[in-house]
């Protein structure tokens, strides 16, 4: 509590003047379960990539088609909801007792 | 309409307009609403800013010192975000005459949940409508007070569990019906109002891109279901909403200036128990013995309504009630 500041150099109002500054904040410590996805399967249709409430699906363009990237464990709260809208069932989730080496 | 190629391509060369590290529960749908709004504005060349009223969006989001919102934000209190947005146009309409701003492509937009929109800021959204400000409001209606622990709103529906008003043997939960919000804009006549889910993303973002192309006031409810007290998994929120389209319990219409349209009509319905029995939180309305009756009563109301949205649309099919707002 100690680094936390006075009241007097907190903007006035409570104002945040930098945008995005949650991601400071690694909402991934609060998973207990972790989506693992089969690339062989995955058609690239980024329907988890649009669902994911997080935001913690990476997505580009590679030339014509889209390209689903990496899962960011640091923000992935385990929800389970790009396992349920997945067309393909591409994604699976595994409790996280099974990652606790990493 | 933006299609998922125009918003990967968004994020991946920009950002994304809602960022990761909110602390809403695992499974909440409504930062997909808030996600799914802000991206169509932006991939559609707009540059939205926002006003959230008080509920779980926004004391999730605006954390100090952190904030998930990428774009211009302004939060005021529980009733009056209709109020606080339309100030906020009013003043770059005026900068815009004395032209100190020279940007068309600033739009507004207003979120709150249900508490702050059928009950609480009923009266502030009601008086910015009635003004034509040129705003988008999105409701994401999670069915009560779900942020203070599940106490009954105007949304609730009948036979839900709520603290307020628990199911036991005396009471069966809520007695009363859901407000239908959406009639209740569309009284204003000169307005945009449209249903919306969150298993339906494209419906959602055409109504979108219609609401913010619509020079106007423009409003929004969507179905988003809270995992927690809905008592349901964490992953079934759009599995959920898709069986409320489906059972007619959340038909999809639209209302424009006098003009209904239903815009998703299901070939085969299925009964409204299915989507009742669904959810966790009409789990002691089942046990009761006066079960059967309430559903009958809900499963008449829900054939009526439809019945009755198909005949508006018939009704008022190519004949506007306004032609300015």
């Amino acid at each position: 509590m100690s680094n936390l500041k006075g009241w007097k150099e907190i903007p006035i109002g409570g104002v945040i003047d930098k945008p995005a500054t949650s991601r400071l904040y690694k909402t991934g410590e609060w998973r207990v379960s972790r989506p693992v996805i089969d690339r062989e399967v995955c058609i690239n249709c980024m329907q988890c990539w649009l669902y994911c409430p997080d935001m913690s699906i990476e997505g580009s363009i590679e030339g014509k088609r889209m390209k689903l990237g990496e899962f960011k464990m640091e923000y992935c709260k385990g929800c389970g909801v790009c396992a349920a809208v997945c067309p393909v069932n591409a994604i699976v989730m595994k409790p996280e007792s099974e990652f606790i080496d990493e | 309409m933006p299609n998922i190629r125009d918003l990967v391509d968004y994020v991946e060369n920009n950002d994304w307009a809602f960022t990761q590290g909110h602390r809403l529960c695992p499974g909440c749908n409504a930062p997909m609403v808030a996600n799914w709004a802000t991206l169509a504005a932006k991939s559609l060349g707009y540059e939205p800013v926002v006003g959230v009223a008080t509920g779980c969006l926004e004391v999730s989001t605006t954390i100090f010192p952190y904030t998930s919102w990428n774009v211009p934000y302004i939060h005021n209190a529980f009733e009056n975000v209709a109020a606080t947005i339309s100030g906020a146009e009013a003043a770059y309409r005026s900068l815009k005459n004395r032209k100190k701003i020279d940007n068309d492509k600033i739009k507004f937009i207003a979120i709150g949940g249900d508490g702050g929109t059928y009950d609480i800021g009923l009266q502030s959204l009601s008086g910015a409508i009635e003004r034509g400000h040129d705003f988008v409001y999105i409701l994401y209606d999670n069915e009560g007070y779900m942020n203070t622990g599940n106490q009954r709103s105007g949304s609730t529906p009948p036979g839900a569990d709520s603290t307020t008003e628990p199911i036991g043997k005396a009471s069966s939960g809520k007695l009363q019906l859901k407000k239908s919000i959406v009639d209740i804009v569309a009284g204003h006549e000169g307005v945009y109002a449209a249903t919306a889910v969150t298993s339906e993303p494209w419906d959602f973002m055409r109504k979108m891109q219609q609401a913010l192309e619509f020079r106007g006031p423009a409003f929004i409810a969507v179905l988003a279901p809270c995992v927690r007290f809905w008592r349901i998994p964490d992953d079934s929120g759009v599995e959920v909403t898709k069986l409320a389209v489906e059972t007619k319990y959340w038909p999809l219409w639209e209302y424009n200036m006098g003009v209904y349209k239903v815009t998703k009509k299901p070939k085969t319905f299925k009964p409204v128990k299915e989507y009742i029995t669904k959810l966790g939180r009409y789990n002691k309305l089942m046990k009761r013995p006066d079960a059967n009756e309430i559903l009958e009563e809900l499963q008449n109301y829900v054939n009526a309504k439809w019945d009755r949205l198909l005949a508006l649309e018939e009704l008022t099919k190519d004949k506007p009630l306004r032609t300015k707002i």
